[in-house]
């Protein structure tokens, strides 16, 4: 079946582009051990050179490894963090400067975030109806306790809780209801895009389905866009449309989420996908993975995965693979540009329980 | 007779609100050289039952019934220095987290040695090729000039290996894994586990892996006892278990689990979360969240039965479902 | 609408039940439970609280006014307590050279001590915690310029810098100004000597809350940083503070005391417990050794059972050890 290009995108209406994002985090000893040490300033390269498009009302997924620099892409998003280089552009509009903003520019409300720990992203003193509260009351958007309270219950039925929880604190909740709070919170400002940073996967994983269950209605009811960031492959296949595959920092594969999972292009995503546990019990060979994700702060030379590749050449030695277009979406490898690459289909699997 | 065998373990949590039964009741065993997983989400007391079995409950929690037996003789009612010999050179542990579960202040050679000349009769010199020997094992690379490097200086793949040769160290016949992959990366995951199987079979040793990942149990383990609010809900054959659950609760979990191929909107979706321990429900404790719940769950605990299969290859699963099953399985055979 | 009024009852109730519920959870949690439990610390507690309340009440709790010269009578000078033989049943603890009833100073002392105290560590605990969170939450080279200041001043003994302050003041000052604010320049004193603590303490629990993930989705709703201090931050850091709060008040009491004992301290018109222990201290040997002895227990009393509480306040507090 042949997919639409990758071109094709282009036209659909893009809630974000993020272009050749980079940020440099200064890691050097202090100023003081430069001097009399002599040591030098270490800067690690957590984003480098980092492009992709959000179509709006989609999901697109950045999935890696540790250290892999997804965290710090969502951070960059969002404003938590000021890019060194590159841009990120919201319906158009270059959102430089966000970070430094104090107040809630119009620009917050319509972007919110969700974390990864249920219980560090609530203020333990704070009530539960205060907790959501707070955006709305940033932004104006209802005055007057008693609609505030009023939109306040309405959002916690809204993500399954009931309106009577606002009075609790959170260490009443479990971990997946705590999420739910967060979902709540992050829906008071009416956002249209919503950076999900592994919000599943400090979760058991039947509390994982109900609230990946819970995310997919509610892009569906509101129209949300999502960036869901996270290292679980197969919450990832379920969960979006776009799927990119980053390593120490940089983009190696994005594109259409059945399409790159079905034909991977990058060695490190065919990696990826054969590490997951085979909990279909095919009995299926695994091709036997090596080495670990070296430091980020002197990732290796040229291509960064050429340690562990086994098509490694003498090129991916000194020289960093440019993004290549692909049917399903870009690629950055020198063995996919050369042609070197053996094709990969990987079967659909049957549902679970058909023999 | 089984290597390591459960019976009737019960573990209480005395609190100053009244007593909690954090694991009732539970029953299990592991015959030589097999590797039984215990699945089950948070709370469900399968690390509490690993720690009652090496004896490292942390008071308050405290074994208040049934017995544990190694190799025959119960090991649950020892006195400290008698659990603490047949720990280590019987029993070896792999913790979740490497980075706690290995001294920061020694090399990684001295406490291999450490272990060593405890539970053997190596000299010196002995231990130490031995503990290079083991680094190979695991697959650590330069493993002669890695033995005198200290934990902070590995990786934390690499340090989970060390850990695992340390618990090998002394050819011990059951391993008790607690959560041993959460903390690593997928890739570094999958290398592991392969390497954990892998010497386990050529040493014989058979494992009680902990863990709340099903992948992993699905690569791993022979039989697989699923736990669920203290008590086991199901034990069967791997293969048994992950594609063919007879427990709604199973049902349900595996259900829950995103596989990439597989085209749903929605994920199976059991309502609702396990019951705290101060609020387990009677009857059955899945009854509340139980689409196939009916009358006799509500008012009596079913008690784990036989389903299917025997011997090695029997499933049990506790739920009046199977009733009439079992009743008929037991006079079969 | 039944629904409708019904979710908003629940979402706005009022300050009562607010209250109630606070009170209720209270009574309910660890910390009341840890404390019954401990005979100790209730007793630490309930002398404290005697203290405190004496201190408050003291025109009503004292029998005489050491203070109204016309209840004082020269003859009664010296008296011993009145378990001895030659004690008067009218001065429970004795009389002092001028004839005043040992127990009323020492109330009236205490409230002095009493006062001093929780205005230095009040004065101490607001700029600390202030510049702790300051210095926490923004880093950089406000974070910088706060701790070396504060590294320089550590380098004094606390006892030191009381009495430069206490000393140029009143080398500065002209002498009706001075005793006027005598107080105003004590609690200034001692608590600049100890702000340090509270400002190193709240520093390091900013810097942990900061990069908890309710502070930044705070960051991403857009609430300007001032806002993330008071409202998110500071209700989070402010258990151990609660903690040093405490002991501090006994270091302070006993500060004040030394700085009176040598005579730096309060004015001899409003003795505290570290004056009248300087001035009783002449009539040790010569027998009258009740108008020293007692006011140094009560001091003594009172420093140990704040210890106490403020030991155990701490361990209750403290996360690992529950």
């Amino acid at each position: 079946m042949a997919e639409a290009p990758a071109r094709a995108r282009r036209e659909d209406d893009l809630l974000v582009e993020v272009e050749h994002l980079a940020k440099l985090f200064d890691v050097s000893p202090p100023f003081l051990n430069r001097l009399l040490q002599g040591e030098k300033r270490v800067l690690l390269t957590a984003v480098d050179d980092v492009s992709f498009r959000i179509p709006r009302g989609k999901t697109f997924s950045l999935v890696g490894e540790s250290g892999c620099g997804k965290s710090t892409v969502a951070r960059l998003v969002v404003g938590l963090h000021r890019p060194t280089r590159g841009r990120i552009v919201f319906e158009g509009v270059d959102m430089a400067g966000l970070e430094g903003r104090g107040e809630a520019g119009p620009l917050r409300k319509r972007l919110q975030m969700i974390f990864q720990d249920p219980y560090a992203s609530l203020n333990p003193r704070w009530r539960v109806a205060d907790i959501i509260a707070e955006p709305i009351r940033a932004h104006r958007l209802v005055s007057g306790r008693r609609a505030i309270a009023a939109r306040v219950g309405e959002l916690l039925e809204q993500v399954g809780l009931a309106a009577a929880d606002g009075e609790k604190f959170p260490h009443e909740f479990s971990g997946g209801q705590r999420q739910r709070i967060s979902i709540a919170r992050a829906l008071a400002s009416n956002p249209e895009f919503l950076v999900c940073d592994e919000p599943t996967s400090a979760l058991d994983v039947s509390v994982q389905a109900q609230i990946l269950n819970l995310m997919k209605s509610l892009q569906r009811e509101l129209g949300l866009t999502y960036l869901f960031i996270s290292h679980d492959l197969a919450v990832v296949y379920h969960i979006s449309d776009y799927v990119g595959v980053m390593y120490l920092g940089r983009l190696v594969e994005w594109g259409e989420a059945k399409a790159l999972f079905r034909r991977p292009q990058h060695p490190y995503t065919r990696m990826l996908l054969d590490a997951i546990p085979d909990l279909e019990m095919t009995g299926r060979a695994r091709t036997p993975v090596a080495g670990e994700v070296p430091s980020p702060i002197a990732p290796p030379s040229g291509c960064h995965f050429h340690p562990r590749c086994p098509f490694a050449e003498e090129r991916c030695r000194r020289e960093a693979p440019q993004a290549l277009a692909t049917a399903a979406g870009e690629v950055s490898c020198h063995a996919v540009a050369e042609g070197r690459l053996p094709e990969v289909e990987r079967a659909a699997r049957a549902p679970a329980g058909e023999d | 007779m089984a290597l390591l065998e459960v019976e009737n373990l019960r573990i209480e949590i005395p609190g100053r609100r009244g007593t909690l039964v954090a694991v009732d009741d539970v029953s299990f065993s592991i015959g030589e050289g097999e590797v039984l997983g215990v699945v089950g989400e948070s709370g469900a007391g399968k690390s509490l039952t690993g720690a009652a079995v090496i004896g490292l409950l942390e008071p308050p929690c405290r074994i208040a019934g049934g017995q544990i037996r190694f190799d025959g003789r119960r090991i649950d009612n020892l006195p400290y220095e008698k659990l603490r010999r047949i720990r280590g050179r019987h029993i070896g542990m792999v913790f979740q987290d490497p980075l706690t579960s290995l001294n920061p202040l020694y090399t990684v050679g001295r406490q291999l040695t450490e272990t060593i000349l405890t539970h053997t009769d190596l000299s010196e010199k002995g231990a130490r090729k031995r503990a290079i020997e083991l680094l190979q094992e695991v697959g650590i690379p330069a493993a002669e000039r890695r033995v005198d490097q200290y934990p902070h200086e590995f990786s934390g793949g690499m340090r989970q290996r060390v850990v695992i040769a340390l618990a090998l160290c002394a050819n011990p016949r059951l391993i008790i894994a607690d959560e041993p992959t959460t903390a690593l990366d997928v890739s570094i995951q999958a290398q592991i586990i392969t390497l954990l199987k892998r010497l386990c079979r050529e040493h014989g040793a058979a494992v009680m892996l902990v863990t709340h990942d099903m992948g992993v149990i699905a690569e791993t383990a022979d039989r697989v006892a699923v736990m669920y609010a203290g008590r086991i809900a199901e034990v069967g054959p791997v293969a048994e278990v992950v594609l063919r659950a007879k427990h709604p609760y199973t049902e349900g979990l595996m259900g829950s689990i995103p596989l990439v191929g597989h085209d749903v909107e929605q994920l199976t979706q059991i309502d609702g979360s396990m019951p705290r321990l101060n609020a387990i429900p009677p009857g059955c404790a899945f009854n509340p969240r139980c689409p196939k719940a009916f009358e006799r769950c509500r008012r009596q605990r079913p008690e784990l039965a036989p389903v299917d299969g025997a011997g090695a290859e029997a499933s049990w699963t506790a739920c009046w479902l199977y009733d009439d099953a079992a009743q008929r399985s037991g006079t079969d055979g | 609408m039944a629904i409708g009024q019904d979710r908003q009852a629940a979402a706005d109730p009022g300050l009562v039940t607010h209250l109630m519920d606070g009170a209720r959870r209270f009574f309910d949690g660890d910390l009341w439970y840890s404390f019954c439990r401990s005979p100790v610390v209730v007793v630490s507690a309930i002398i404290t609280l005697i203290f405190v309340a004496s201190a408050i009440f003291a025109p009503l709790v004292a029998p005489y006014d050491p203070f109204d010269l016309a209840s004082i009578d020269l003859l009664d000078s010296e008296i011993p307590p009145v378990w001895m033989d030659e004690g008067d049943p009218r001065f429970l603890l004795g009389t002092d050279a001028q004839g005043r009833d040992i127990l009323s100073t020492m109330i009236y002392g205490a409230r002095i001590s009493l006062g001093v105290g929780f205005a230095s560590v009040l004065f101490a605990m607001v700029l600390g915690v202030s510049l702790g969170l300051l210095s926490g939450y923004l880093g950089g080279a406000v974070d910088a310029i706060i701790m070396r200041i504060a590294d320089v001043q550590l380098t004094f003994p606390a006892i030191l810098i009381a009495l430069l302050i206490d000393g140029i003041s009143r080398t500065v000052l002209p002498r009706d100004l001075h005793s006027e604010i005598w107080f105003y320049v004590l609690v200034l004193a001692i608590g600049l000597s100890f702000w340090v603590q509270y400002a190193r303490t709240v520093r390091g629990s900013a810097m942990v809350e900061r990069n908890k993930e309710y502070v930044q989705a705070a960051r991403v709703i857009g609430i300007p940083p001032l806002l993330i201090m008071l409202r998110h931050v500071l209700p989070n850091v402010m258990g151990p503070v609660l903690v040093i709060a405490t002991i501090n008040l006994a270091i302070a009491v006993i500060t004040e005391a030394t700085l009176s004992f040598l005579g730096v301290g309060v004015p001899l018109t409003s003795p505290s417990l570290g004056t009248l222990i300087r001035v009783g201290n002449d009539f040790l040997f010569s027998g009258s050794w009740w108008i020293t002895i007692f006011p140094g227990a009560a001091l003594a009393l009172l420093v140990l059972a704040v210890n106490l509480l403020g030991d155990w306040l701490r361990d209750a507090l403290n996360p690992k050890l529950r």
